[in-house]
């Protein structure tokens, strides 16, 4: 026989010493250093090819920039490896469950991704002629009718840009109403749960209404005494704005009666849709007794949330606001479909406009592809999947962490920090989990729970990935139960440790700047 | 069905855990009149991938592209190149599907971007501090209007008569919402300077526009001295965020708050959204800007890192008095304005400003050739009005009509301004080739002999 | 000179007809690290109760009312640049303004400093 002796060892070796995992390089196996594009030495250069400029023609008569932009321009490559390299500092919902409560983080599907990349719709501008992007308000007109089927409202806003637009889009129109009514200056005390989004609150007051705060009760729904005592004085009211299903995860029980209390005191209710994945498909809001609604169509309809957008929020409408609705809006006629740009003639009644152009179109695609494959059998299996995954999270911690209510919840499962030791906050256990490989449930928030701790997994997660995810907690909730200390360090296995955000906030520093020439010396 | 992982028997499991019967256990809050016996009636059930792509692909075929034919639209959105690796960074999971960085230990991918996004807008604009983006230029504009109201404790704002008209709109909406006065000038396609003059000690803010909705560049540092004379603000917007590259910048004028549309830096037209808001001031206005801010600081081993910083302005804390309701922004666009930016660098802006320049002085030249028209922008960038013999909305139809799309019709913006009607405007940009430009002059020279 | 304080958590240290004004070191604690403080400006005049400052934390923002109705007559604009001060030192450096009483009557109406401490026992 021939023998090779050389070549690598093929097992581990057993260790010998432990060393500081500190690199010269800063990076750490795969996870790579990645400077600031401003600490690179690609100064005064670019990384994109242009054809060289003739330099014979000027008209722009002198108002000319005085210096360069100075920016540095890196390679593609620089460029590809800087965003990659980035990219793996970020949890995303493509990596595990995201189970920020409030925020729909569900499963972005693919085939959204490049629909909204056809050229017929990802190259067609908003304000060439109307004839030639025919397919693109068909489009729009579809997504609208499927939007006013869903909530069996009777009419939809499209042009919101995200879901405190559409808050605002809703709010504009009851603003509308009432100016209608000739009551706009009377009527401005807005009712707003306490457990409510902060924008309900900045929504109405940006529309220069009065907020009016309601509290909950045990259930931890709308007190409806302390709403019947807000309504004994009704010649000021101009609405409510509720969320249904509430921040609390819980549906409004007596919602009919509150829209009937509402409307007997002669103001509207606005819904807060961000928590439609509960009952898509299988409640409308329209028979409810609601009067606007936005939806966002980046949680229940599957759009991606992009890191912080971009949303987008049509807006729902009921006979009673319909007239008053935004412009731009779509009219199918018979030579196809007409944009009504202008609050006059057919729109005269309607509040304005709100921002540039049409709407988000590259949202309106993306949630038209999720809506065609769903349908309306799977859409109703939508939410009752969210419901059942947030029911069957809340069932296996129980015993462990403290549900703030009783009873079965829908698609979020809401718990307090009442079974934590002393000296341990919800903020130790969110960062906890984050070392066990998941990003934290939304913290603080509803303010009406103490340090809550608030759940949505959506439908998208299997139930192998939930067991995970609930031995995970588990475990964290218990070491929280017990005091173990150790909690108040993580993340220990994250990129960075906690972060210093008093330092961020008192000494604002919001841009790079170049290092100043006595360091630079020291350098 | 393929986006839903529970199979029947995880669900009948699951229910057992729970201690519930069926799903309808979960729904008896719902009122019973409310509950719908089975789906909802009127729509179709599901359907697999490929039938949804062949009934979308169909659908977008309907659809002139800006790459079909010679394109000359502009007022608001530009057809730019976008770099395929910008289109690419944006897929990446890690930024497609994650959410606003609120946990900033494990979402320092998407705040480093931001604090290089701001960085690059503030150097662009030659303003102090630039916020993480708003929803589009219209609505950051709106935004500018009540937050120097709020500085400035005054309710009046003075709108340019060559402000976007959609800008202009939304501003006026917010505005009055809020009973703040606002002002319009006349419509006018060299009218930014009369601004100076219409301001007074009720005045919080003047806005003006450069490159205007026609097209026209003017230097606004007499609008900002008259304003500032009056202790109002002066606020800078652009619509063509290009030229910046080539363009006396707003904080090279004077301006207290820069707003405009970043569209043309990394994203596709998009039949109008999403696009990407920028908003920059001055270090004063820092605590008075509304949406989100990205800020430097350090981790518990003292390693440089960034966070959401200033949240207090914010919405989720000061509730009604919040400086805006803004939530989500339009992070993955300013991811691909900031990729873009990072590709081009200052020189790349500027290179590619020059060429967007000079295809609209190329386009400018043709047209004038062309007997009747009558070039109406006295200075511009890569946008300018011309007036032609006979009404705008027949010209642009039978440019269309040989496949060439030729710009607005200034009547679409200003449908009650008469003197508008023949008025077209018209955009050229990098992709706007010589063969595009002979085309346009040759039709356009059919039609009006 | 006496020192009187309010429900609200505001502290009042009169001497002549000048009161001087921060809030309470109960309050600072409660807000946690103050990273910013806006400031009445010179010149403006108040009446009791109404919002005089404001007093932000990393996720809170207070508004801070005036105790007693007066004209400013200094902001303490070392707080621009050491909002940590409210923190280190609220009872004294920590002052926010001094406001020339209008209304000394009102100073009545405020708790003295046992009063206060009980107050605080009892939230």
């Amino acid at each position: 026989m021939s023998m090779n002796s050389q070549g690598r060892p093929s097992a581990p070796v057993a260790a010998g010493s432990q060393r500081d995992t500190e690199t010269v390089s800063g990076s750490k196996g795969l996870y790579q250093f990645e400077p600031l594009i401003f600490e690179t030495d690609r100064w005064g250069k670019t990384g994109v090819d242009f054809p060289k400029a003739k330099g014979n023609k000027s008209r722009l008569g002198g108002v000319e920039r005085a210096g360069k932009a100075e920016l540095p321009g890196l390679s593609e490559p620089e460029t590809v490896r800087h965003y990659m390299r980035l990219s793996q500092r970020n949890y995303a919902i493509d990596l595990g469950l995201f189970p920020l409560g409030s925020c729909t983080m569900k499963h972005n599907p693919r085939l959204n991704e490049k629909m909204a990349r056809l050229p017929g719709f990802a190259d067609i501008h908003p304000m060439q002629p109307q004839a030639s992007v025919q397919g693109a308000l068909e489009l729009i007109d579809e997504l609208a009718t499927w939007l006013k089927t869903l909530t069996g409202m009777p009419a939809v806003a499209m042009s919101p840009k995200a879901g405190a637009h559409g808050e605002l889009c809703g709010m504009l129109a009851i603003r509308q109403a009432l100016i209608s009514r000739g009551e706009a200056d009377t009527r401005k005390r807005v009712l707003v749960p306490a457990s409510a989004h902060g924008t309900n609150p900045a929504t109405a007051a940006q529309c220069g209404f009065i907020v009016d705060e309601i509290s909950a009760d045990t259930r931890g729904r709308v007190d409806i005494d302390d709403l019947r005592s807000k309504l004994e004085k009704t010649d000021d009211i101009a609405g409510i704005m509720l969320t249904n299903p509430n921040t609390c995860g819980l549906f409004e029980t007596d919602i009919k009666d509150i829209a009937d209390l509402i409307h007997e005191a002669g103001g509207y209710f606005y819904c807060d849709g961000a928590n439609f994945n509960a009952i898509v498909g299988r409640v409308r809001p329209g028979d409810l007794g609601i009067d606007a609604m936005h939806i966002n169509l980046h949680k229940t309809f599957s759009t991606p949330h992009g890191g912080g957008g971009p949303g987008s929020g049509p807006t729902v409408l009921s006979e009673a606001l319909a007239p008053f609705a935004p412009v731009p809006f779509i009219l199918k006629g018979e030579d196809g479909f007409r944009l009504v740009e202008e609050a006059e003639e057919e729109a005269k009644e309607s509040f304005g406009r709100m921002a540039s152009f049409h709407g988000q179109m590259g949202m309106f695609v993306r949630a038209l592809s999720y809506m065609l494959s769903h349908g309306a059998d799977g859409l109703k299996q939508v939410a009752e999947d969210a419901v059942l995954n947030a029911n069957y999270i809340q069932a296996k911690l129980k015993t462990v962490m403290t549900p703030a209510f009783d009873g079965f919840c829908m698609h979020e499962a809401l718990f307090s920090d009442k079974f934590t030791a002393e000296g341990i906050e919800t903020i130790d256990i969110a960062k906890a989990l984050i070392d066990e490989g998941y990003h934290p449930m939304t913290m603080y928030f509803p303010l009406v729970v103490h340090g809550a701790m608030l759940i949505e997994p959506t439908e998208t997660e299997s139930k192998a990935e939930l067991d995970r995810f609930c031995g995970a907690l588990e475990s964290v909730a218990r070491r929280a139960a017990q005091g173990d200390d150790t909690l108040k360090g993580a993340p220990y296995l994250a990129p960075m440790k906690r972060l210093d955000e008093t330092q961020a906030a008192r000494k604002p520093v919001l841009k790079w700047a170049p290092p100043a020439p006595e360091q630079l010396a020291a350098e | 069905m393929r986006y839903l992982p529970l199979t029947q028997e995880d669900r009948a499991d699951m229910l057992s855990v729970i201690g519930a019967n069926s799903v309808d256990d979960f729904y008896t809050d719902v009122p019973e009149s409310a509950r719908l016996p089975g789906t909802v009636p009127g729509l179709p059930d599901h359907q697999g991938e490929f039938a949804v792509e062949r009934y979308l692909t169909k659908l977008a075929s309907k659809n002139v592209t800006a790459s079909d034919s010679a394109f000359f639209v502009g007022c608001g959105a530009y057809k730019h190149h976008v770099p395929a690796s910008v289109d690419m960074v944006i897929q990446r999971s890690e930024f497609l599907t994650t959410y606003t960085p609120y946990q900033p230990e494990i979402a320092q991918g998407t705040l480093q971007t931001l604090f290089e996004f701001q960085t690059q807008v503030a150097e662009i604009t030659a303003m102090d501090v630039a916020n993480a983006s708003m929803y589009d230029g219209a609505t950051s504009c709106a935004e500018a209007a009540v937050m120097a109201c709020r500085a400035t404790r005054r309710k009046k704002v003075v709108l340019s008569g060559g402000l976007h008209p959609h800008y202009a709109a939304s501003t006026k909406l917010l505005c009055e919402a809020q009973g703040i006065e606002v002002v319009q000038l006349p419509a006018a396609i060299d009218g930014e300077l009369e601004l100076a003059g219409a301001v007074d000690d009720a005045t919080a803010c003047v806005i003006g526009q450069s490159p205007n909705v026609f097209g026209t560049i003017t230097d606004m540092t007499p609008v900002a001295d008259a304003a500032h004379e009056k202790k109002a603000l002066f606020v800078s917007v652009f619509t063509e965020a290009v030229s910046l590259g080539l363009v006396k910048p707003p904080g090279e004028m004077g301006a207290d708050i820069a707003v405009g549309e970043g569209q043309s830096i990394g994203n596709s037209l998009n039949f109008g959204g999403p696009y990407v808001g920028l908003f920059a001031a001055t270090q004063k206005l820092v605590r008075q800007m509304p949406g989100r801010l990205c800020g430097e600081t350090t981790d518990a081993e003292g390693k440089r890192g960034f966070v959401l910083t200033l949240s207090t302005r914010e919405q989720h804390i000061r509730r009604d008095k919040a400086t805006s309701n803004i939530c989500t922004n339009s992070g993955l666009c300013a991811l691909a304005f900031t990729a873009h930016m990072t590709l081009l660098g200052g020189k790349g802006l500027h290179d590619l400003a020059v060429l967007n320049h000079e295809a609209a002085c190329d386009l400018a030249d043709a047209l004038e050739a062309v007997n009747g028209v009558e070039i109406l922008t006295p200075r511009f960038f890569n946008e300018f009005a011309f007036r032609v013999p006979m009404n705008a909305a027949d010209a642009l139809q039978g440019l269309l009509d040989r496949d060439v799309v030729g710009g607005v019709r200034a009547s679409r913006l200003y449908p009650h301004e008469d003197e508008l009607s023949n008025v077209i405007v018209c955009a050229a940009t990098e992709c706007t080739t010589s063969e595009d430009i002979a085309a346009y002059a040759s039709a356009l020279k059919e039609i009006l002999s | 000179m006496t020192v009187k304080y309010t429900e609200d958590h505001e502290w009042v240290s009169v001497e002549g007809d000048t009161a001087t004004v921060g809030i309470t070191s109960y309050a600072a604690e409660q807000l946690g690290d103050v990273v910013f403080v806006e400031l009445p400006d010179v010149g403006a005049s108040f009446e009791k109760g109404d919002d005089m400052a404001v007093v932000e934390s990393v996720k809170a923002a207070s508004d801070v009312y005036a105790p007693v109705s007066g004209d400013v007559i200094e902001a303490n604009t070392k707080l621009s640049d050491a909002p940590e001060t409210v923190n280190e030192a609220p009872d004294s450096e920590g002052w926010f303004a001094k406001i020339k009483l209008s209304n000394p009557s009102e100073l009545d109406s405020l708790m003295d400093d046992a009063a206060y401490k009980a107050f605080c026992a009892d939230l």
